[in-house]
């Protein structure tokens, strides 16, 4: 069906373009995704390369600056059904992390090991350089109190939108400015017959994902249930870890995941060079 | 799927957008807004604001969480990010309009097509261009519904937009649950095939209640 509307093939005026297209998307479904062969992340880090520790309790929000180079593990210390996140470019907050953006650059609403958060201005703000979970959902958002009265039967519980609105009101922002999340160990997927749903056990306690910052960041976390998580309402405790990771080599896995990624570092520097920071 | 025989003749409004070109309207709680893919396979990147206070707006993941599905068609409720019911699809001939994949960008071209495709119109630009006649600004652009472009979602999690299905004429009905600001961008893009490789002009009418 999705062929039956094209006109004729490469033809017309943007006949290179179409080529293109298919070309960049025919890559894109061949290219490998697990990432199963690039370097994992310490397990444990040495407490020297600890820059901050925060533990943040269950149902709350938390806002960590990130410099670039600097890589923020979330700890899932106790298997809590989904974290969310948005990132802001801490020189300029009206650049924000771009759900749609960066589902379509990398032709994928799987985020794992080696995927981009890229941000609305064709800039990488994060790289997930490790995560040992792999499902995340960046389609369908964080708890609100209409989906806590839904889902619990009390819209007063603290939600992901409530904190994303207490942190952004906290940093001169306001509720304009909460774009659509990611949320991690939310394993959201759609079945064939184009429904959402909550697949597996969730993550299990320990279970960690490295957000590399390619940029000066601000990082909004909110430690609230996913809305289709199973179970009653009782999210545990997450730690968060800013820590200093290696400088990438050339070859980092998560810039030359794709041409796409490449693209979208390459703009990273042309960004940092106008700014006077190589 | 009934589709309503509503007469073209007793529209309080009716504009033809001509192609590449942004538009918007006010659209009164009751009213109906008809957007019309006149040649078809033309994508339509369609925001919504409540007219009495622009900070609460469409929201493309509450309004999937809420119904279950990734995709818009006839029955979804369109949902603001304060959790309010801002419009209802009431009619669509055509099926599976997308609300994942945000808008194009000059900037997001240049990662997707290549740093050479920067100076190409888009439907990011058209937005800040039309918000800006309403003290909007760039921050207040979300993710947004593309009436009439295909992009399915597969169990792997692949997202792609593949080649359209309206067909000349097919259209999509939205009944205001509120006092509403749609704001419109006719998409330019002729990198993928959002568009067929052609951007077209679309119709939008408005019916009173």
């Amino acid at each position: 069906m999705a062929e039956a509307n094209r006109k004729e093939k490469y033809t017309g005026p943007y006949a290179a373009q179409q080529e293109r297209y298919d070309v960049l998307f025919s890559g894109a479904k061949a290219r490998k995704k697990d990432m199963a062969d690039a370097p994992r992340n310490p397990a444990v880090l040495p407490p020297q390369l600890v820059r901050s520790s925060e533990v943040l309790a269950g149902g709350w929000g938390h806002a960590l600056p990130v410099k670039r180079g600097e890589t923020l593990r979330i700890i899932n210390t106790h298997g809590t059904p989904g974290v969310s996140v948005i990132i802001y470019n801490a020189a300029d907050m009206s650049e924000r992390l771009n759900a749609g953006d960066t589902m379509k650059v990398q032709w994928s609403a799987r985020l794992t090991r080696g995927a981009g958060l890229f941000s609305d201005m064709g800039r990488v703000l994060a790289s997930i350089t490790d995560d040992t979970f792999g499902d995340h959902d960046a389609l369908t958002g964080g708890s609100t109190p209409g989906s806590n009265a839904e889902r619990y039967g009390d819209a007063g519980l603290r939600s992901t939108y409530g904190n994303f609105v207490l942190l952004a009101s906290k940093h001169g922002l306001d509720k304009r400015d909460i774009p659509p999340c990611v949320t991690f160990f939310a394993p959201v997927k759609v079945d064939a017959e184009g429904r959402f749903h909550w697949e597996g056990e969730g993550s299990a306690p320990g279970g960690y994902v490295d957000l590399r910052a390619e940029l000066d960041i601000l990082v909004f976390v909110s430690n609230a249930p996913h809305p289709f998580a199973p179970g009653p309402y009782a999210p545990s405790e997450i730690e968060l870890l800013v820590w200093k990771s290696p400088p990438p080599a050339p070859d980092d896995f998560c810039r030359t995941a794709s041409e796409e990624a490449v693209r979208g570092f390459e703009n990273n520097a042309r960004y940092l060079a106008a700014r006077g920071e190589e | 799927m009934s589709i309503p025989n509503r007469n073209e003749s007793t529209a309080v409004y009716d504009f033809t957008v001509p192609a590449l070109r942004p538009w918007s309207h006010e659209v009164k709680k009751g009213q109906i807004l008809r957007i019309v893919d006149l040649e078809g396979c033309q994508a339509v990147d369609t925001l919504f604001y409540s007219k009495a206070d622009p900070s609460e707006r469409y929201s493309a993941q509450d309004t999937v969480r809420v119904q279950g599905s990734p995709y818009v068609t006839a029955g979804t409720k369109l949902i603001s990010n304060l959790g309010n019911v801002m419009g209802v699809v009431i009619a669509d001939t055509s099926g599976n309009h997308d609300t994942s994949a945000g808008a194009c960008s000059a900037e997001a071209n240049t990662v997707r097509f290549g740093y050479e495709t920067r100076y190409m119109h888009s439907c990011r630009d058209n937005f800040v261009m039309e918000l800006s006649r309403h003290g909007l600004t760039k921050r207040d652009i979300v993710s947004n519904i593309n009436f009439f472009m295909n992009v399915p979602v597969e169990e792997d999690g692949t997202l792609a937009i593949v080649d359209g299905i309206s067909k000349p004429g097919d259209y999509v009905e939205i009944r205001a649950e509120m006092d509403l600001l749609c704001v419109i961008s006719n998409c330019p893009q002729v990198n993928n095939p959002c568009n067929g490789f052609n951007p077209t002009p679309v119709r939008t009418l408005i019916w009173d209640a």
